[in-house]
Formats: structure tokens, C-alpha cells, sequence
């Protein structure tokens, strides 16, 4: 799921340079601003100056999502006391997992879902629904590479196939199913690498043995404008997306046979610097994330998506609300 | 995406890592694979990956030929004239610097996704060096050339045709090929408004891999090279021969 949708026009730039191995650094490694208060209340951060000495580097994938999370838990490390640098915007999980198996960050966050399916090859049927049941089977395969892995948020993300409701009603759709024998008239529009993806246009091909009018690639940025412009009928949404918390005008068809699987994010790490890092590090990481239902991070991402505030002040404000740091 | 990673490691790729991507970008190209994300999905192969390739060209075709048809005659025009030198090259020159990203981004509120919204962002590209250069090549014809086919009772229509227009040609065709090379090259943003092209792979690590990613890239690469050496053939055909004689005569 996640691993669709990484892409925005920006990266198809930066994609020509990179692909001919030309050097071009991108990434920004900033020092989060330091934020050491007074204790007051239980959920408050308590800066450790033992962790001082320690250096974390926080990494995150190239979207919206994971710019928000890598902020939230590099900021929270900082206010635990770590030396914090950042690493977000690498790109797809398969660049995330080489960087931190080559130690060049200390975690990221990572969807189950991605993990199971990227990286242990597990099929979306196979993945548990439940979320602590999907993160310690993630976890046990991590270990066995070295690396590990920290508790679940509470919320999931997952693609989805969504239409306006307007469309929906009118056409009679409830779940992925009802397509049948409507989807030879319908446009579907989704990243361009979803049409040879399993978990996406090709299993709903071959899964729901659905055939459409037409398949239109678009970047992912442009998911809800397909839709609005009348480009598309249905359209490939992320369940955490801000536009499904804030009104009735799109509707998400239900994934009936389990196609799609849903992940909640767990943070990847290596088991040397989960060692090396102490209990903080895991504890600070599970602690800020508590709050973090989907509401609350479809919030977030409107935050940055439609109110275009930075990553960086949006996440400030979730842990200073939340009471985890002054 | 190889490169970022090199970037954090802070050392370049070792040549031999560099030959092994080439290897698989070919073989990607070559033989159909699973596709990274599993489930039996076949991605790569001549026919596919030909697919996309045709489909870069001809976009890439339509909006040259498009294109051509707009700057050559207000080329003509302007240049004939010797008026609107500012619309002709400054515009030309301005026009240069609009980012193509920003534009199918911003005629997705206007025309939506699809051809329509990539032929015109292409045409941005591809209007400026052929109108620029129509400009410049039809002001420094010869006046003396000019004069004496007035001279013989030419109008300005046969003045144009037969005169100006083929002397101006060889620098008409440098403005052509300009634009056809930039069109070929940035057709791969295409595949992020309804239309897939070359860039799909390049987009798609994910999906396709590291070779995916460099098969696309390197296939770019080619298109933009064969379009450039066809069309400097065609500019040798159709340049004067008196034009050919004069510049060999020059360069002894």
C-alpha cells in the first residue's frame, strides 16, 4: 500500500538524475530545535542527559505521512535528550531498509502491511487484520535480519478504491464486488506503476476479474482532481487522507475479498541501536504515538496537504498539544 | 533511486556496480520479470517496455508537429516583416524557463489529465527554439539576395517562399531539433497525467526495480539520440546547395 504512493512531480526530476547515478544530494539533515522544560505533567517527555551522548538519526519515506511521523518522533527523541539528526524524503521503503541496514539511520517508520508484503514477500491475504498480530509477525521476520521493531499506532492506512459518493449512489456501489459488470464503462485512475501492482489495478483484474474502460496514470498528488474534474470515476485514496475525514463527497468501496491489506506503522529499527540507545528510545517512540488514531492523523496530513503548513511545525504542535512536550 | 543511496554513503558508484545496473536495465528491457511487488504480476519485455517507448515518440511527435505548425508561419511572419522581435525572442527565451512539472500541474484545473493537457505543456517546450529561431534566420538572409529577387518582380509571398525560406531552413531545423529533443526528453512526465510513457519506469522503483528505473532512463536517452542524428540528416538534405558550398568554402 504505502509503497504505491511515494510519488509526486517533484521525484520525476530528481528520478531522471538519480537513475544515470549522478550524485545529486536531495536530503537535508537538520538538527531538530532543542525544547528541554520542566517536567509537569505524566505525559510530559523527561530529557535524560544520559542520552546525550547518543546520536539517532530519524529517516522517513517521501510522503506527507511519513514527513509528519519521521518529525514527531525525531522531536521527541530531541526532548528525551538524544543527539537527533534527521533523514526523511528516502524515497521508497526499499531505500529506507538499505539506509538503515547500513546503519546510515536509526529507524523509520514503516507501514505492516509494507514490511510483510515488501519485504517478506508475505500475499495481502495473508497478512492479519490485527494490528498486534501483523506487527509481531513483522517483528519476527525483522529479527531475524538484525533488525527489530516498536509497538503499532493505533491508526491503519491502507489504498482504497474511492468514487464521489455522487457516483456511488448512482451506480449502486458499496464494495469492490459491486463493480462487476459496470467496470467496462469506468475509468479507474491511479499511480503509474498500478497497473503491475498486485495491489492494485492488476489484483483487481485478476482478483475481483474486473475489466476497465479505461486506465488512467496520474500522479499521486492528483488522486482527488481525477475525480473532481470528471478525469476518472474511480480513483486509487489512501484511507488516511484528509479529504475522507472532512466530508461525505468521496466514498471508499469496501475491499470485500481482502485485496488491499491495511497496515498500522510500527518503527523499524536495528537491534544494535535499539541496544545502544537504551530504554528512552523505545519507550519516547511508543509514548507519542498513543495518540495517533486515525482522526488524529488525517488531521495531521490536512495540515500539511491542504493548509500546506511544514511537516515540522504541524508535528511541534501535535506533541505540545498532547502535553509530550512544552 | 541508486544515487541517493551513494549520496549518504558519501562515495560514488563502483564502476563494476554500475556495469551489473546496466546489465539488468537491458535484460529488464529484454525478458519479462515478476514485478517487485509480487503476486505473479509480469512487468517488463520487449513489448511492453516497446509500448511505452512508442508512446513517448509519438506524444512526443504530436507536439513537435504541433508545435512546428504555430512557430514556423508566425516565424515566417515576424521575421519577413522584421516586427515583434520582442515577442519572437524575448518571449521565445522567457518561455523557456516555465517548468514543465508546473505546467501539467496547472492545466490539470483547465483541460484535466490526459493528451490534451500534455501536448500543450510539450508545445511550451517545443514553440520557443523553433519560433526564435525561424526569427533569427529569416533577418539574417542575405539582404543582397533578398534585393535582387525583389529585383527580378518577386511579391513577398514568392519572396518568402523561395528566397527567405530556404536559406533560412538550416537554421530553422537547429530550432527544430531544440525542440524536438527537449519534447522526447521531458515526454516522461506524461505518465503523471493520464498518458503512460518511459517515465512510468522511472517513476517506479517500487514496482519495477532498479532496472526498471534505468531501463526507462536509458531508453529516454536513446529516443533523444535518434531523434537528434534523424533530424540532422533531414537538416543536411534540405540545406541550399549553395548554402553547403559556401560553408565548406568558409571552413578551408
Amino acid at each position: 500500500m504505502s509503497s504505491a504512493r511515494p510519488r509526486n512531480l517533484v521525484t520525476l526530476a530528481a528520478a531522471g538524475v538519480l537513475a544515470l547515478g549522478v550524485a545529486a544530494c536531495g536530503s537535508s539533515s537538520d538538527t531538530t530545535s532543542s525544547s528541554s522544560g520542566a517536567p509537569s505533567s505524566a505525559d510530559l517527555i523527561q530529557s535524560n542527559s544520559a542520552n546525550g551522548k547518543i546520536k539517532l538519526t530519524v529517516g522517513s519515506k517521501n510522503f506527507t505521512e511519513q514527513f509528519v511521523l519521521g518529525e514527531i518522533y525525531a522531536q521527541a527523541l530531541q526532548a528525551a535528550g538524544y543527539d537527533v539528526k534527521k533523514q526523511l524524503n528516502l524515497g521508497s521503503e526499499t531505500i529506507a531498509l538499505k539506509a538503515l541496514k547500513d546503519g546510515q539511520i536509526s529507524g523509520y517508520p514503516e507501514y505492516t502491511s509494507t514490511a510483510l508484503g515488501s519485504f517478506f514477500q508475505v500475499p495481502a491475504q495473508k497478512i492479519p487484520s490485527d494490528a498486534t498480530q501483523a506487527s509481531d509477525m513483522a517483528k519476527a521476520d525483522l529479527e531475524k535480519e538484525g533488525l527489530t521493531s516498536f509497538a503499532p499506532t493505533p491508526f491503519a492506512d491502507a489504498n482504497a478504491v474511492g468514487t464521489l459518493t455522487s457516483t456511488a449512489d448512482k451506480l449502486g456501489l458499496q464494495k469492490i464486488s459491486d463493480l462487476q459488470g459496470k467496470s467496462q464503462d469506468l475509468t479507474l485512475a491511479g499511480s503509474p506503476q498500478c497497473s503491475e501492482r498486485i495491489d492494485c489495478l492488476a489484483g483487481l483484474e485478476k482478483n475481483y476479474g474486473l475489466k476497465f474502460k479505461k486506465f488512467t496514470p496520474v500522479d499521486i498528488g492528483l488522486r482527488y482532481s481525477v475525480l473532481d474534474h470528471g478525469d476518472a470515476d474511480l480513483s486509487i485514496l489512501f484511507t488516511s487522507d484528509a479529504q475522507l475525514a472532512n466530508s461525505n463527497k468521496y466514498t471508499i468501496l469496501e475491499d470485500d475479498k481482502g485485496l488491499i491489506p491495511s497496515g498500522n506503522v510500527i518503527f523499524i529499527t536495528s537491534q544494535k541501536v535499539a541496544q545502544q540507545a537504551g530504554p528512552d528510545f523505545q519507550s519516547t517512540i511508543e509514548k507519542v504515538q498513543q495518540n495517533l488514531t486515525l482522526p488524529v492523523i488525517q488531521e495531521l496530513n490536512s495540515e500539511v496537504d491542504i493548509d500546506k503548513k511544514a511537516p515540522a511545525d504541524v508535528a511541534a504542535h501535535y506533541l505540545k498539544s498532547s502535553g509530550f512536550i512544552k | 533511486m541508486a544515487a541517493s543511496e551513494a549520496c549518504v554513503s558519501g562515495h560514488l558508484l563502483p564502476l563494476a556496480s554500475v556495469l551489473d545496473s546496466f546489465r539488468g536495465a537491458f535484460d529488464f528491457m529484454l525478458h519479462q520479470r515478476d514485478s517487485v511487488t509480487g503476486g505473479g504480476v509480469q512487468v517488463g519485455g520487449l513489448s511492453a517496455v516497446g509500448h511505452l517507448a512508442w508512446t513517448q515518440l509519438w506524444v512526443s511527435a504530436l507536439a513537435l508537429g504541433v508545435s512546428f505548425a504555430i512557430a514556423l508561419p508566425a516565424g515566417l511572419i515576424l521575421g519577413h516583416r522584421g516586427k515583434g522581435e520582442f515577442l519572437a525572442v524575448g518571449l521565445g527565451n522567457a518561455a523557456r524557463a516555465i517548468p514543465e512539472l508546473g505546467v501539467i500541474a496547472f492545466l490539470v484545473a483547465f483541460v484535466g489529465v490526459g493528451l490534451r493537457n500534455v501536448t500543450i505543456a510539450l508545445m511550451i517546450l517545443g514553440i520557443p527554439p523553433i519560433l526564435t529561431n525561424t526569427f533569427v534566420a529569416i533577418r539574417q538572409v542575405d539582404r543582397g539576395a533578398v534585393d535582387a529577387a525583389r529585383g527580378m518582380g518577386m511579391r513577398g509571398a514568392q519572396i518568402v517562399a523561395r528566397v527567405e525560406l530556404p536559406l533560412a531552413a538550416p537554421t530553422i531545423m537547429t530550432g527544430v531539433r531544440t525542440a524536438a529533443i527537449n519534447i522526447v526528453a521531458t515526454a516522461t512526465i506524461a505518465s503523471l497525467v493520464g498518458v503512460a510513457t518511459l517515465g512510468k519506469l522511472i517513476l517506479g522503483q517500487d514496482t519495477y526495480g532498479v532496472d526498471g528505473v534505468l531501463a526507462g532512463a536509458i531508453l529516454v536517452a536513446l529516443l533523444a539520440l535518434m531523434v537528434e542524428l534523424g533530424l540532422s540528416a533531414v537538416q543536411r538534405l534540405i540545406t541550399p546547395r549553395g548554402l553547403r558550398l559556401q560553408r565548406s568554402a568558409s571552413r578551408a
